[in-house]
């Protein structure tokens, strides 16, 4: 049976046939005749943003709370435009986002007209693929191929640019089934010949660690099934890059922290000391390596990942996977537990004691003193009081994003909501209104600096719209805290331009948006004003005014490797002797 | 630590053809690509190269398959072994690009070049440049009164050789194809 519709008639058909239930988006001239088919459906509900970065973001919250895709919707130009920030942060996180974007009629294309760009042209070094469709005959097939393409493989933004004549035309309709996907099929299953490698190396491991990054999240929450149970069943220790955490949880006995520039010193030293790495879904990131050359000097390397770029880019390794985390650990575990569960339990026993005394250290202690409040305090009693909510994070980018790494604990995957890779400042707060539009039943609290909230804090007017009861958790120092810290390390202490100066009164603009805004500076008052947060049935911005100059640690200065790793000054004292800040 | 086993031919996992350790030798490898022929996708295949600082000394495109949209695309490229590695991994990424060949690796391959010379002169250096033009077998495509173009095809080494030779009898303007490659023998599985 034929189906003859118009285009853009045609666009919304294939979102209901993706069983997409949110669309996140911003109208204009380019995509009129898409609105108005929005407007004459109840299959999908569009959410209204203030500004099409936080359109993006908001569907990358909701993609990664989900593990569904998130879909936007924007006009030509300026919409385009304004959604490249989103997708260059969702490229390089590997989130599946699906952008539409409306593009001048195709006749007019390269004649400058009112609200042009090149937006394919723009866009093709920060998505996956794209598309510009020039027949509507076209047009649904190329959406359903988009689908496909931004969610196997290793996911990612992809992007579709659909000129007005094309949405107002009529053609056949494809529906998903039929749609062609055949020349985009990554392979999933792992090489077996090298699984039984990496089984073998890790019977015999001495001083073994898994190091876990966002591709397990991105595998599905049965990959981190399978990790916990080859954790578990191996009882080897394991951290987790920024975007991995949750997969193994925080809770759970084997677990050293986030590993990297700003993670944990047994982390750091178990990837520094270990003789079996095992890499699963994470890239070998800069802030992860530290210097290349003094990285994990004596280990051998395992990696397991979907991208065959991503293997031996940086690092070079000895045993190379190439596969999904999810079917590659199902055999892991089928092969490891055929071969009779075998480990080198001397070896880890040993292994364990070292771990033990560089858990010692205890790198994250601090002091509460006097009648500032640490920010290292305040999410530390957030974590007491939340962690037993049904609870999804989300942070801006910076200090406050390090220290809510470092001090809540995340049991589950796709609770995590952070921008890794580009490390986008205003990336939380529309992320927070995508996560809770997913999940409206839930506590969404975005924790937040006061300079990075500001890059977004239109989308207050989005939350205030679709009543959606995000909780604004900043941490507000006056400062651009991470850059004022590397001024202070790097720089002579001259604080360029990093200080937030004419800030608003949050509380009056909270109450100017219509929600409800709560400052507090004192320790005492804190764990009230957080319950009151929670307690209230709306939006919240919690205006939390902490200590000015305080440094996020541990640190791994730039350019060094994991064993020189910086300590807090309230560290150093007791566990690694009075001389000095540095570790050697 | 164990060496890594080189499969001989595989193009979609990099890691399986990678040497045992990052040299800093650079070498040049000629790349053969099957590509879906449609819009943009040369800009994708050159704007993976100029966004992630690789080079390329060549570069040759077009329609070899009519009715199935193929192109080939063939890259001569330069870099150590790891950034090869790198590049034909990235290539691999590409939603369009179906086939990642290297030809430098995977057995022996042929490959050519076309070029146009213009040399103007005349007398003895007129009559030299034909005499050369004869022994590199290049034909005489255009003559005036003072000038020839010359077509010849070859390897850019023998390219290369011949316009040097050329540039003191009145080399004047030079266009060349780029390579155009393919393997010997049959079809690689």
């Amino acid at each position: 049976m034929s189906r003859q519709m118009t285009g853009a008639k045609m666009i919304v058909e294939c979102l209901i046939d993706q069983g997409v239930e949110v669309v996140f988006g911003y109208p204009g001239g380019a995509v009129l005749p898409i609105y108005d088919e929005v407007f004459q459906q109840n299959g999908i509900r569009h959410v209204l943003v203030r500004h099409e970065q936080g359109a993006v973001h908001a569907a990358e919250g909701y993609a990664r709370s989900t593990g569904k895709p998130g879909v936007v919707l924007v006009t030509s130009g300026p919409g385009a435009t304004n959604a490249v920030t989103g997708l260059t942060d969702a490229l390089l996180d590997s989130i599946p986002i699906i952008v539409l974007t409306g593009q001048v009629p195709t006749f007019m294309i390269g004649t400058d007209a009112f609200q042009e760009a090149d937006t394919v042209g723009i866009t093709r070094p920060c998505t996956k693929h794209n598309w510009l469709v020039q027949d509507t005959a076209s047009l649904s097939g190329t959406i359903h191929e988009a689908f496909h393409v931004a969610t196997t493989g290793r996911p990612g933004p992809v992007l579709i640019d659909i000129p007005k004549d094309v949405q107002f035309a009529t053609g056949e309709y494809t529906p998903k089934q039929k749609a062609k996907t055949s020349r985009y099929q990554p392979p999933v299953k792992g090489d077996m010949a090298s699984i039984e490698e990496l089984v073998e190396a890790i019977e015999n491991a001495e001083r073994p660690v898994f190091y876990t990054g966002g591709g397990v999240i991105n595998s599905g929450p049965a990959a981190s099934q399978l990790l916990r149970e080859l954790v578990d069943g191996t009882d080897f220790p394991i951290t987790s890059t920024l975007m991995g955490l949750g997969a193994y949880p925080a809770s759970g006995k084997n677990w050293l922290g986030m590993l990297g520039m700003h993670g944990l010193y047994e982390a750091n030293m178990s990837m520094h000391g270990c003789d079996l790495m095992i890499n699963i879904g994470a890239r070998f990131d800069d802030r992860i390596t530290g210097r290349l050359d003094a990285f994990s000097p004596n280990s051998q390397k395992a990696h397991i990942d979907i991208d065959p770029s991503s293997i031996n880019k940086v690092i070079r390794v000895d045993i190379p996977i190439v596969g999904d985390v999810g079917h590659v650990l199902e055999d892991v575990l089928k092969v490891w537990k055929a071969r009779g569960r075998k480990t080198n339990k001397q070896g880890l026993q040993k292994w364990w004691a070292k771990i033990e005394d560089w858990r010692k250290v205890d790198c994250l202690s601090f002091e509460q003193q006097g009648k500032v409040i640490k920010p290292q305090h305040a999410l530390a009693r957030l974590e007491a009081l939340t962690k037993d909510h049904d609870r999804y994070i989300c942070t801006e980018v910076g200090q406050h994003q390090m220290w809510a790494a470092q001090y809540l604990g995340f049991e589950d995957p796709n609770r995590w909501m952070t921008s890794g890779g580009l490390g986008t400042m205003g990336y939380g707060f529309p992320a927070s209104i995508g996560v809770q539009m997913a999940h409206p039943d839930s506590l969404v609290i975005n924790v937040a600096g006061e300079a990075s909230w500001l890059m977004n804090m239109q989308e207050m007017g989005t939350a205030i719209q679709y009543r959606l009861p995000v909780k604004q958790f900043i941490l507000n120092n006056e400062r651009l805290g991470m850059v004022r810290q590397w001024q202070e390390l790097l720089h002579g202490e001259r604080y360029s331009h990093s200080w937030s100066e004419a800030l608003p009164d949050f509380v009056k603009l909270a109450e100017a948006f219509g929600a409800k805004g709560i400052r507090v500076d004192d320790p005492d008052d804190l764990d009230e004003a957080i319950k009151e947060m929670l307690a209230y049935d709306g939006p919240v911005i919690f205006d939390c005014l902490v200590t000015k100059h305080e440094n996020c640690f541990p640190m791994i200065p730039s350019g060094e490797p994991h064993n020189k790793m910086l300590l807090g000054e309230a560290n150093v004292k007791d566990a690694i002797g009075s001389s000095g800040a540095v570790l050697v | 630590m164990s060496a890594l086993k080189i499969k001989k031919g595989s193009n979609k996992h990099s890691a399986y053809n990678l040497r045992p350790t990052f040299s800093d030798v650079i070498e040049k490898h000629t790349l053969s690509l099957i590509v879906e022929n449609e819009a943009g996708v040369l800009a994708r295949v050159i704007g993976l190269f100029s966004g992630r600082g690789y080079n390329i000394e060549s570069l040759t495109v077009a329609e070899i398959d009519r009715e199935g949209h193929r192109s080939r695309i063939t890259i001569v490229t330069t870099g150590t072994p790891q950034v090869i590695e790198q590049i034909k991994a990235q290539l691999g990424r590409i939603v369009p690009v179906y086939e990642v060949h290297d030809l430098t690796v995977e057995g022996p391959s042929v490959e050519r070049e076309l070029a146009l010379l213009k040399v103007e002169g005349s007398g003895d250096k007129r009559v030299e440049a034909m005499r050369l033009a004869d022994i590199f077998r290049a034909n005489v495509v255009d003559s005036t009164l003072e000038s020839f173009v010359f077509e010849i095809t070859g390897t850019p080494e023998k390219i290369d050789a011949f316009s040097d030779l050329m540039r003191p009898l009145g080399l004047s303007e030079v266009a060349r194809t780029g390579v155009a490659a393919l393997a010997r023998g049959k079809i690689a599985q």
